[in-house]
Order: structure tokens, then C-alpha cells, then sequence
């Protein structure tokens, strides 16, 4: 209970501060909205091709937008020594990196629910009974680049360069979620089910792996 | 004295594997008969396989070294991941460069996003990220740390890469059908593999050994710049 507490007050903190600056959503949308429009330029899709590139071009997207949503979340606390004050706290280490985590999971999912009608709108697509499972697929995939994502930037934060440094650590490791999501994206969208539910299995189980080894390494990384 | 003893095995290490390799040339070069239908290229693969089961071995060290820091925290876990990490990348580099030389001319391609390939690409990139991290950290006591989080992490990516590009490949016809490789190697042919991977193991120790030393001797050099009161200068 003491930890679904504190867990929900780094949470809060997160939050609040998001709301006051609005820094981290407002460059995450306009990024995003950038790598739709550019993509649109590159590949000046027709009909059938927006089918097979659109779900490629959508995980772009939410992933570059995600990283960038993912370093302002630690270089925030490196800032007038915040971490050490969040860590004098008398906290359980796993419930702070958990808070955090939850707090870039909203962001990213938030920022990707007003992408994604964007998307819809360039890419002339129309949904309806697609929207259910591709918001499921949205959320798994958000949720395993998020977790190694928020381990990493508490990391790369330590380092110079650390904005190159945080996508150059993730996205080798998150090439399993990549994969998983764009495929069963683009299952969802060309209405094919076979095969899904594997994919949607091995995304679900991407989360679970790194969400636990996340949180057991996150100790590590704020020893002094 | 520590450092004296790891040098002498260095110099030992080192001669085997110079040994080792001769020998192993002479097998690749001179015993082996050559392959039927591959012809000469074929000789490539006493390179290639070796080198790719280092480097897996040395990603494999990494990993151990890093788990056992975060348990001990002795600073020769530290050099030993960072050392057979920086080893096992070189390896891999030759992975990745002598796999399209044979591929081209028996595959036709220089390159197929199949499951073992893209996870030894992967591989080489999560590492590289892994030494690059190294480079930028600040010097001291978290940067052992945060280093060995990432070289846990980094490792058990590995198989989920693996299997998750096979799931995806089996989804599509592979471009290219390989036939069961390896599946049934002439006596001579395993004999030579068997040789060449003595002498990349040799080798990839008597590297280890001595780049643990290089780094042991850095660390002596830094604390006699303390003792005489002088800032030791940046570490390339």
C-alpha cells in the first residue's frame, strides 16, 4: 500500500510538473506531426502503399516523438540537484522509477491519441471496428519502449551528449517491439487476423520481461 | 604482485595464439580440401564461424562480469566487462564483414534480413552503444554502474531479438532457403573448424589478458599522479 503511494505521488509530481511547462507534449506533438508530414514528402504514398508503409511510418513516429518525451523526463530532475532530492526521500527505489515510468507512459500514450487521428487524416484512411485492437497494440507496444526507455534515460542523463545518447542505448533494444507493433499494426489495417494474436503475445510479453528487469536494475542506477 | 602475474599470462597467451594461428592458416590453407561447389570461398566460413562463437562468448563475459560488479563491486569485474565487451565487438565486426563476402557470390545477395543475421547486426549495435555509453560517462564509482546495467540489459535483449525476428521472417517467405549448413561437415572440414576455433579462443584470450593488464596499468598510472598531487590527465 506505502508503495502504490509513493509510486503515485512521483506519478503526481511528474504530472503537475508537465502540466506547468507543457515543455515535453508540446515538443513530442509538433516532432511527431513533423516525421507524418516529412514521411508523406519521402514516400508520396498512393492508396495500396499507405497500407503497407503507413504502419512503419506511424512507429516512427510515436517512437522518435517518445524519445524525446523520455530525455526531458530525467534531464528535468538533473536540473538544481532535483534527483537528490527526490532520492533523499524516503523511498522504495523501484516505486520512484515506477512513478516515472507511469508519468512517460502517459505522456507518450496521450501524444499519441492526438497523433493518431492526424495519422488517420493524411493517410486517408477510414477506421471502425479496427480502433479497438490497434489501441491495444498502441498501448503493449507504448508501454515495452517506455519501460527500457525510462531506465535508459536515467542513465544517459549521467552522460555528455546525452539527448544522442538515449536513442543510440534504445532503439537496438527495442527492436522486438518495433517488429511487434508494426506488424500487427499493419495486420489490424489490411484486416488480416492471422498471426495476431502471436504478435500481440510477444509484445505483451516484452513488457513483462523488461518491466521486471527494469525496475530490479533501476536500484543500481541511482547508487551513489 | 597482481599485475606482474596477469602480464607473464598475457605473454603466454599471446605465443599460444600466435602458434595456435599458424597452424590454423596451415589447416584452412594447405589441408583442407577444397569445396565442391563453393570453391574457394567456401574457406571463409573457418573464419567466419569462430569469430562469431567468440564474439557470442565475449557478450556472454560481459554479461557475467557486469551481474557479478553489481554484486561485488570490484573494480576487475569493471575492466574485465569493458575489455571482452571492446574484444567481442571486434569479432563481431569481422562477423558482419566476412558473412557478406561469402554471401555474395553463394547467395547471390550481400546481405537478408534473416533471423541470425539481423540479431548478430543488433548485437553489434547494442555493444557499440554499450562502449560508446562507457566513453561519455564522467569517471568514478556509478559510471561502473550504470555501465553494468546496460551490459545486463543489452544481453537479455539477445534471445528476445532472436525470436522475435523469427516469428516475423516465418510470417513471410525467406528470401533465401538455407539448407541444413553445418548439417554434415566432411571429417577434414570439421577438423579445420575445430582448429580455427582453438585459435580464436586463444587469441581472444591473449587479447583479453591484455587489455586487462593496458587498463590495470592505467589505473596504477592515475594513482601515482594522486600521489604526487598532480590531476591525472583526461583518459582517451
Amino acid at each position: 500500500m506505502r508503495f502504490l503511494q509513493q509510486l503515485f505521488t512521483i506519478f503526481m509530481k511528474d504530472l503537475r510538473l508537465e502540466w506547468r511547462t507543457r515543455e515535453a507534449m508540446s515538443a513530442m506533438l509538433l516532432f511527431a506531426l513533423l516525421v507524418l508530414v516529412i514521411f508523406n514528402f519521402a514516400f508520396n504514398p498512393d492508396r495500396e502503399m499507405v497500407l503497407a508503409i503507413g504502419p512503419g511510418i506511424l512507429w516512427v513516429a510515436f517512437t522518435f516523438a517518445g524519445v524525446l518525451g523520455l530525455n526531458r523526463a530525467f534531464a528535468s530532475e538533473q536540473e538544481n540537484g532535483c534527483l537528490s532530492g527526490v532520492l533523499l526521500t524516503p523511498m522504495d527505489r523501484g516505486a520512484i522509477y515506477l512513478g516515472k515510468w507511469l508519468a512517460n507512459l502517459c505522456f507518450t500514450l496521450i501524444a499519441e491519441a492526438i497523433l493518431l487521428p492526424f495519422f488517420v487524416l493524411f493517410f486517408n484512411l477510414s477506421l471502425t471496428t479496427e480502433i479497438p485492437p490497434l489501441l491495444l497494440v498502441c498501448l503493449l507496444g507504448t508501454i515495452g519502449f517506455t519501460a527500457v526507455g525510462t531506465l535508459l534515460a536515467a542513465i544517459s542523463a549521467n552522460t555528455r551528449l546525452r539527448e544522442v545518447m538515449l536513442p543510440v542505448l534504445l532503439f537496438p533494444i527495442i527492436v522486438p517491439v518495433i517488429i511487434g507493433a508494426v506488424q500487427s499494426t499493419g495486420l489490424i489495417l489490411n484486416h488480416e487476423t492471422e498471426g495476431l494474436t502471436s504478435f500481440i503475445r510477444m509484445l505483451a510479453l516484452y513488457d513483462v520481461i523488461f518491466l521486471v528487469t527494469s525496475t530490479l536494475l533501476f536500484d543500481f542506477v541511482l547508487e551513489e | 604482485m597482481r599485475l606482474e602475474r596477469l602480464h607473464t599470462a598475457a605473454n603466454v597467451a599471446t605465443a599460444i595464439a600466435w602458434g595456435a594461428i599458424v597452424w590454423a592458416l596451415y589447416m584452412v590453407f594447405h589441408f583442407v580440401p577444397m569445396e565442391r561447389t563453393m570453391g574457394n570461398v567456401q574457406r571463409i566460413f573457418y573464419f567466419h564461424v569462430p569469430s562469431a562463437m567468440v564474439s557470442f562468448l565475449a557478450f556472454f563475459i560481459c554479461f557475467l562480469a557486469s551481474l557479478a560488479y553489481l554484486f561485488t563491486r570490484r573494480r576487475g569485474l569493471d575492466i574485465a566487462a569493458q575489455a571482452s565487451a571492446e574484444i567481442g565487438v571486434v569479432f563481431c565486426s569481422v562477423v558482419l564483414i566476412t558473412g557478406p563476402i561469402w554471401a555474395k557470390p553463394i547467395w547471390g545477395i550481400w546481405w537478408t534480413w534473416d533471423a541470425r543475421l539481423t540479431t548478430t547486426l543488433v548485437l553489434w549495435l547494442i555493444y557499440v552503444a554499450y562502449l560508446m555509453l562507457r566513453a561519455y560517462l564522467p569517471e568514478g564509482s556509478r559510471k561502473a554502474n550504470l555501465a553494468a546495467v546496460v551490459g545486463i540489459l543489452g544481453f537479455l535483449d539477445v534471445p528476445v531479438v532472436y525470436m522475435s525476428i523469427r516469428w516475423w521472417r516465418t510470417q513471410h517467405p525467406a528470401p533465401v532457403i538455407m539448407g541444413g549448413k553445418g548439417s554434415g561437415l566432411a571429417p577434414p572440414m570439421s577438423q579445420t573448424l575445430r582448429v580455427c576455433m582453438i585459435a580464436m579462443l586463444c587469441l581472444f584470450i591473449a587479447l583479453l589478458l591484455r587489455r586487462i593488464v593496458v587498463e590495470l596499468l592505467q589505473d596504477e598510472v592515475d594513482h601515482l599522479y594522486r600521489e604526487a598531487d598532480v590531476a591525472p590527465p583526461e583518459r582517451g
